[in-house]
């Protein structure tokens, strides 16, 4: 059992090599192997996280060298869950490739580095050692890369210029921190260092500054990999360009990423370095919430208000993380979670819109819910659940996390939370009234009308399902988050689930 | 010699940096690899430097061995690095050919 979180990993990886060997594969066969292995890693993911759900922290030592010495790979419950809805994500934005129009993803190279993505992204979760995330994180952003440049034209072009420079400097700040940390503690592996840096820190006052250095270092780059306010700049110049199934990817998992290194090693490496990065956090939590919502109102295009969301969805987990109570960490796993679903749903739902109404400008389509009802429905459940509409995934996530708030006192940030929140319902109206409900507006340029196939609805139907089900039934995700929060408040934990089974 | 490697480190993050300020394309794009360079070696340099210490072989014990995780690490981190540069010149070059011109700005200006 301790080789599972190995074999998660390898997975995608060997599903990648035999990619590789497909110069001459058809399209529908590269793409059915594309899906076999999404959805193989899903079925191990989803093994691995029972396995955690009902046992215990699971570490991987690789070639058995003794921690802290070697690489760990330490799947808990956080990073096991994480795994698990980036893996059923992947798999259903695969199964959409098959019908994707815009592009040929049945080209060589496009399958390859869609397995690799998910390579890195599970590489991310499951390391248990600073320098091994970097590489994992390098994994998912040249993965990124190519997909945003495959088959492209100019606007991706420039798009992946805007792209891919700052996350290259985030990645150089990442391997610098890195550098700092080993320099000064001697060690890589996340539970030794959580050990180590108590001590450091009461230290000689070089050592000092090189732990916070380190921290700033990691804070800034995981800030500008999740998207957060004054680093996000990058999100929406770059993401509106991107064709609709990568770009759902894109949008469910990158960001997340980000999110879930900056929660990790704050947490586990630095909860006492700075009471003042917790109130940086907050700050930078409510400007993401409002500067996010105010790009997305203003927009008329789906992929450009979608994309802002993603920034202002940010602040939100970001704000749950940064309260640090357990009720905040617990609704701040559940917000994300449901985030990843409903996301890449959305971005899925506005590549059918553009497909069926010839435009992603709201302007300019119309009159879809005559003829296309049951996309209508299925937009409905993400979109509404996105506002926090009761009965739907978001209610939960955000109510929890408004209640946590005001247990805590922060009126403030909960007040823009809420404001945020009422402003998001009206641009989620916003598509549905313009998309679905105004009569076709005269100069639209729609192809004629043609059925919706059940292979087209299908994994949108998965995404909308599993959010129905976390509205209906939200202690199906309440539980394992509030195991979630015990684990990442008591970082004593994770450290003796590392070191403990080492000895 | 840690003081020289420190200077060399700060010279290439500081041209790195003003290249990357260029709004020439190729200017832009070495001054990031510059950096990603000054990025190793500081990773380099957490290792400690060492002179005239030999590798781990037998018998190599009495004076010490030098830091070899921080090479490892260095070597990772290089390899990272070529496929980066592998893939900003080539983003760069089609950049070129795409819009006709190595100004930064006409990409920044240019909105589909």
């Amino acid at each position: 059992m301790t080789s599972l979180p190995v074999f998660v990993l390898l997975t995608p990886l060997v599903f990648a090599a035999v990619l590789f060997c497909g110069h001459s594969w058809g399209r529908e066969r590269v793409l059915a192997i594309n899906a076999l292995g999404a959805s193989a890693v899903f079925g191990l993911a989803l093994f691995q996280w029972i396995q955690v759900w009902t046992g215990r922290t699971i570490v991987s030592t690789l070639a058995s060298w003794p921690l802290p010495y070697g690489i760990a790979l330490v799947a808990d419950l956080f990073s096991a869950s994480m795994v698990l809805v980036s893996t059923l994500v992947g798999f259903c934005v695969a199964l959409s490739l098959r019908h994707n129009q815009e592009f040929d993803p049945g080209r060589f190279g496009y399958a390859i580095a869609f397995q690799t993505l998910l390579t890195g992204v599970c590489g991310v979760f499951l390391s248990g050692d600073l320098f091994n995330m970097y590489v994992w994180f390098e994994v998912m952003v040249v993965s990124s890369f190519v997909l945003f440049v495959y088959e492209a034209g100019k606007a991706q072009l420039a798009g992946a210029m805007k792209y891919a420079v700052p996350n290259y400097l985030a990645s150089l700040l990442f391997l610098s921190a890195a550098g700092l940390l080993y320099g000064t503690l001697g060690t890589l592996n996340l539970a030794d260092l959580a050990n180590r840096i108590h001590e450091a820190l009461s230290g000689t006052p070089n050592h000092q500054v090189a732990i916070r250095s380190a921290f700033v270092f990691l804070i800034f780059a995981f800030c500008l990999k999740a998207g957060a306010f004054p680093l996000s700049f990058w999100l929406p110049a770059s993401y509106p360009v991107v064709s609709v199934p990568t770009l759902a990817l894109f949008a469910g998992l990158l960001t997340k990423v980000g999110l879930y290194a900056l929660v990790r090693t704050s947490t586990l490496l630095f909860p006492d370095v700075w009471p003042f990065s917790r109130t940086l956090l907050l700050i930078v939590a409510g400007l993401s919430m409002v500067t996010g919502i105010l790009g997305a109102i203003s927009q008329f295009e789906i992929r450009r208000i979608l994309s802002y969301h993603i920034i202002s969805q940010i602040g939100y987990m970001i704000l749950g993380f940064a309260l640090g109570t357990k009720a905040a960490l617990m609704a701040a796993v559940f917000y994300v979670i449901h985030h990843i679903l409903v996301k890449t749903n959305l971005f899925l739902i506005g590549g059918l819109i553009c497909q069926v109404g010839g435009t992603f400008d709201l302007k300019k389509t119309g009159g879809l819910a005559r003829h296309y009802p049951f996309l209508a429905a299925i937009f409905f459940i993400p979109a509404f659940s996105l506002a926090g509409f009761p009965l739907l995934s978001g209610f939960f996530a955000k109510f929890s996390l408004l209640k946590a708030g005001f247990d805590e006192g922060a009126y403030v940030l909960m007040g823009i939370a809420l404001g945020v929140s009422f402003l998001t319902l009206i641009s989620m109206l916003k598509i549905w009234i313009e998309a679905f409900w105004k009569p076709v507006p005269l100069k639209s340029n729609a192809p004629p009308f043609r059925a919706l196939s059940w292979g087209q609805l299908l994994p949108l139907l998965i995404m909308a399902g599993s959010t129905l089900a976390l509205g209906l039934w939200p202690q199906l995700l309440f539980g394992p988050a509030e195991r979630i929060a015990d684990e990442i408040r008591g970082r004593n934990v994770y450290v003796e689930a590392v070191l403990g089974e080492a000895r | 010699m840690g003081i020289g490697f420190s200077i060399l480190i700060g010279v290439l993050f500081g041209v790195g940096f003003y290249l990357a300020l260029s709004r020439h394309l190729l200017r832009f794009v070495f001054g990031l690899l510059l950096m990603g360079q000054g990025a190793n070696l500081f990773v380099f340099m957490s290792g400690g430097l060492s002179r005239g210490l030999s590798p781990i072989i037998e018998g190599s014990s009495q004076r010490g061995v030098p830091e070899t995780l921080s090479q490892a690490l260095i070597l990772t981190a290089i390899v990272i690095g070529f496929a980066m540069t592998a893939f900003f010149v080539v983003l760069a070059r089609q950049c070129f050919l795409h819009f006709n011109s190595d100004d930064v700005a006409d990409l920044g200006r240019f909105d589909p």
